[in-house]
């Protein structure tokens, strides 16, 4: 486990609770990353995996518990909480790359706008990072031109062009075709190789054996495994997850 | 037929005024309906409130009561407007702000809740996300409603000629007392002189709607 145990996490959860009207969509979450580690969530559709991102930059607010990224408690709004944002790159699953700004300027926006970064140099990282992702021809495209794994590699670019300190993923590729699955999976397998600390939920099986350090199970909204990602696929321990792993095995 | 022809300087006299109306009112209900709509999706239920509370008001409100308001009412209560256009112009805009306000907030949330959140996430402010990434794409999608609501304001001015503001239909009222023969054609003369604003509106609509699909 590269990074775990280090000094203090990076991201740490403690008793996070979370409602939607009379739904507990979080209970009692506590969980923590460490610098450089990979984490996968995986669980059921409805689980909570994608709220559970959401609040880590409070694009989704809670109810209750504290949420810490680098030691510091979530700012509750405006400019601190903007500059947290920025800290944390989110990728989603729907992609949501600006559809009237070409690929490079989906990129340069953030650094342009937020980092105060002049515009040529922005530019030149921007081209590194869509070369480094494979999309450095499509750069002077509109989103929409693009295929769907291309527009999530230039999503990965847009949040890597932040230098975010952890990167969200929610189901980064669950929206594509299969044939493109594997290219944006290999991107993201190199930034966990670059050291980056990252926290996925996704369902690749073979994403999580070789690039995970844990795998962390939800389901009904809780925590109720963290294991090994060879532990988990071979000796799930809950009977949730073993009941959820053979109806995603059997695929 | 002559008394239009006879009556070609005091139309120009009126459509001067009508179109000082229109254009000084449309520039200010643009700023002040976006306003609006930015405070109508805001996080701050303060402000929220408080843009629907006015565009409520100026929405259920007939365009004369809101001028007796501006006239009558307002100087009344100690607050003493300059006579002539103004309080017209601030009539015709507190009314149709609230329009406007409506057709960009339509346009606001006919874009995907995932662009504003795309771009919290990469920390630009609220502000910032709507200037930069939603009002942008919005724009498409405002462009027609917005011409629509700017046509009417252009024969809304007309409400004006009631409250001592002689513009064009105030005109065409003052010539139809002096030609009482050619009453229809008089008023005929007035209509065309709005055809003159309303009709490039359109033009430039369906202009700029085709160069926004274009640029996507
Ligand atoms: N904005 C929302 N309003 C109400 N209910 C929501 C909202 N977002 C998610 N939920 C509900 O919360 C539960 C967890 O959702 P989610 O975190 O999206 O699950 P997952 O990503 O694991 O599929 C689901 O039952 C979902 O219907
Ligand atoms: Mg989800």
């Amino acid at each position: 486990m590269p990074g775990a145990g280090t000094g203090a996490p990076l991201v740490e959860l403690r008793g996070v609770n979370k409602h939607f009207g009379s739904l507990h969509a979080l209970r009692d979450i506590d969980l923590s990353v460490e610098a450089g580690e990979v984490v996968v969530i995986i669980g059921p559709s409805g689980s909570g995996k994608s709220t559970l991102c959401r609040t880590i930059n409070r694009l989704e607010t809670i109810d209750e518990g504290t949420i810490l990224v680098d030691g510091r408690p979530l700012p509750a709004e405006g400019r601190a909480l903007a500059r947290l944002r920025s800290d944390v790159g989110m990728v989603f699953q729907s992609f949501n790359l600006f559809a009237h700004r070409t690929v490079l300027d989906n990129v340069t926006l953030g650094p342009i706008k937020v980092r105060r970064v002049r515009p040529g140099e922005a530019r030149d990282e921007a081209m590194a990072l869509l070369e480094r992702v494979g999309v450095a021809d499509q750069a002077g495209k509109m989103p929409a031109q693009l295929s769907g794994g291309q527009q999530q590699r230039v999503a990965i670019a847009r949040a890597l062009a932040m230098h975010p300190k952890v990167m969200l993923f929610d189901e980064p590729t669950s929206a594509l075709d299969p044939e493109m699955i594997n290219e944006v999976l290999d991107v993201m397998v190199g930034l966990a190789r670059d050291g980056m600390t990252m926290l996925v939920v996704t369902h690749e099986m073979g994403f999580a054996r070789k690039a995970a350090d844990r795998v962390v199970f939800m389901s009904d909204g809780a925590v109720v495994e963290e294991a090994t990602p060879e532990e988990f696929f071979t000796a799930a321990r809950s009977d949730r997850a073993r009941d959820f792993l053979s109806k995603v095995l059997a695929h | 037929m002559d008394a239009v022809l006879e009556s070609i300087p005091a139309y120009l006299t009126g459509f001067r005024v009508t179109l000082y109306l229109t254009v000084v009112s449309g520039a200010l209900s643009l700023v002040l309906g976006t306003v609006l709509a930015a405070f109508r999706v805001s996080p701050l239920r303060s402000l929220r409130t408080i843009a629907a509370a006015l565009v409520e008001a100026g929405r259920n409100t007939p365009l004369t009561l809101v001028f007796v308001f501006f006239v009558f009412i307002l100087p009344g209560m100690g607050i003493v407007l300059p006579l002539g256009t103004l309080p017209a112009v601030i009539a015709l805009t507190v009314y149709t702000s609230a329009f406007v306000c409506e057709a960009v907030r339509s346009g606001i949330n006919a874009v995907g809740v995932g662009q504003a959140e795309a771009a919290r996430a990469i920390g630009l402010g609220t502000v910032s996300t709507l200037w930069l990434v939603v009002l942008p794409q919005a724009l498409r999608s405002v462009v027609p409603p917005l011409i629509n609501v700017l046509i009417a304001l252009t024969k809304n001015t007309s409400v004006a000629a009631g409250f001592a503001v002689v513009e064009l239909t105030a005109t065409g009222r003052g010539l139809a007392r002096d030609y009482p023969a050619d009453v229809v054609a008089v008023l005929l003369g007035v209509a065309l002189f709005y055809l003159l604003i309303t009709i490039p509106a359109g033009a430039v609509a369906g202009w700029v709607e085709r160069r926004v699909v274009f640029t996507r």
